[in-house]
């Protein structure tokens, strides 16, 4: 196989962990989020708030994996 | 200035991987290498100086001369893109403008106000009070601006022969440039040029950790931007290559018989995208709330 296509496959393999981690992440915070919102009703919406500003951070972490993966792509 | 500066010019160097697709350069050269060729979708995104409104055919925009400003060429010309940030521009400006103009003798507001009074209450409400407290409703014009300039320019592109602004870096990378500026501007307004960065290293912690703690203080200053950036358009160009590949799973399989199925699909994503539309503009609006309220209250 040539160097192209060693990086085209790591680019491949890396944003699909890239993802895995973020998805893993993200159910965490959602499962928390439920568990509590379940628990305290009271307290969905500051909770709700709260996941979606920590959902939006680790999306962010991941994306910059992402774009590593779409900048090895096309070089 | 140099911080914001240095900060431009990262983030435009690494934007430019984007406009430098040779699908791009494709199209600045009045080629149509669509037939056939599988980079039509990278022409589509990427930045062109054709606008491609389908019945009427190519457009081509005029080119302007390189200007040269401070030893740097640039480019004035303008591109598709950049007629569709136009275009929301006016149509954020025009709408609001009027709504607001419009006679205010009773006070129940109707129709479309009633909608805009929504977006106000909430940003005002679950937006700024909550991030940056009462001190906070001063930002409150500014991240209207932003809420509804992000959310036109993402409900823009989802109009057929419209284009997504949001979905060009450079696009995101100039409106995390303004947050960045209004983020450090609070800070450095509320506790004066020194006291803000001497209030980036919390006291209290060992001497020895201190070069470590600002260097890493002074990095996260710049991947806040960074990171509304690559956010917002990520979530822009994703949903649009999705669509676009659903489509285009038709004219791959060159059989109807795939169509109810991919189109279906992609029906699904284009609702799902009217979502991510505004999902993405309250987000970039509450991570900068967010930013400001954590550069003026630095005792957090």
């Amino acid at each position: 196989m040539s160097p192209f296509a060693f990086a085209h496959l790591a680019a491949g393999l890396g944003a699909a962990l890239a993802v895995i981690g973020g998805a893993f992440g993200i159910g965490k915070l959602a499962a928390a989020t439920m568990e509590a919102s379940g628990r305290q009703p009271e307290v969905a919406g500051d909770v709700r708030t709260s996941m979606i500003i920590s959902a939006a951070l680790i999306e962010g972490v991941t994306l910059f994996a992402e774009v590593i993966c779409i900048i090895l792509a096309i070089k | 200035m140099i911080l914001s500066l240095l900060n431009q010019r990262t983030l435009f160097a690494f934007a430019s991987f984007l406009t430098a697709l040779p699908g791009g350069k494709v199209a600045q050269e009045g080629q149509h290498v669509s037939e056939g060729g599988n980079n039509w979708m990278i022409e589509d995104l990427a930045d062109s100086h054709t606008l491609e409104i389908q019945p009427f055919g190519p457009i081509h925009l005029p080119t302007l001369p390189p200007i040269q400003v401070l030893g740097i060429t640039v480019d004035l010309s303008p591109t598709k893109y950049l007629i569709f940030l136009w275009i929301a521009a006016l149509i954020v400006t025009l709408g609001l403008i009027l709504l607001a103009r419009r006679k205010q003798d009773d006070l129940i507001p109707r129709g479309w106000k009633n909608v805009i009074d929504v977006f106000i209450v909430f940003i005002r409400d679950e937006v700024i009070i909550p991030t940056i407290g009462h001190e906070g409703i001063k930002f409150l014009p500014f991240l209207l601006t932003l809420f509804f300039f992000i959310l036109t320019s993402n409900l823009l592109g989802l109009i057929p022969d419209a284009i997504t602004p949001t979905g060009n870096i450079n696009v995101t990378a100039g409106l995390a440039l303004i947050s960045f500026l209004v983020i450090q501007g609070s800070g450095i307004a509320k506790h004066g040029l020194i006291g803000y960065f001497r209030g980036l290293v919390p006291p209290g912690i060992p001497f020895f950790v201190i070069p470590i703690m600002v260097a890493v203080e002074f990095i996260g200053l710049f991947t806040k931007p960074f990171a509304l950036t690559v956010r917002l358009f990520a979530n822009m160009t994703a949903g649009h290559i999705v669509i676009f590949s659903l489509i285009g799973l038709i004219f791959l399989f060159k059989t109807v018989a795939v169509a109810p199925i991919s189109i279906g699909f992609a029906l699904f994503i284009y609702f799902m995208e009217i979502m991510i539309a505004f999902i993405q503009a309250y987000i970039f609006t509450i991570l900068t709330a967010l930013f400001i309220g954590l550069a003026v209250h630095q005792e957090h």
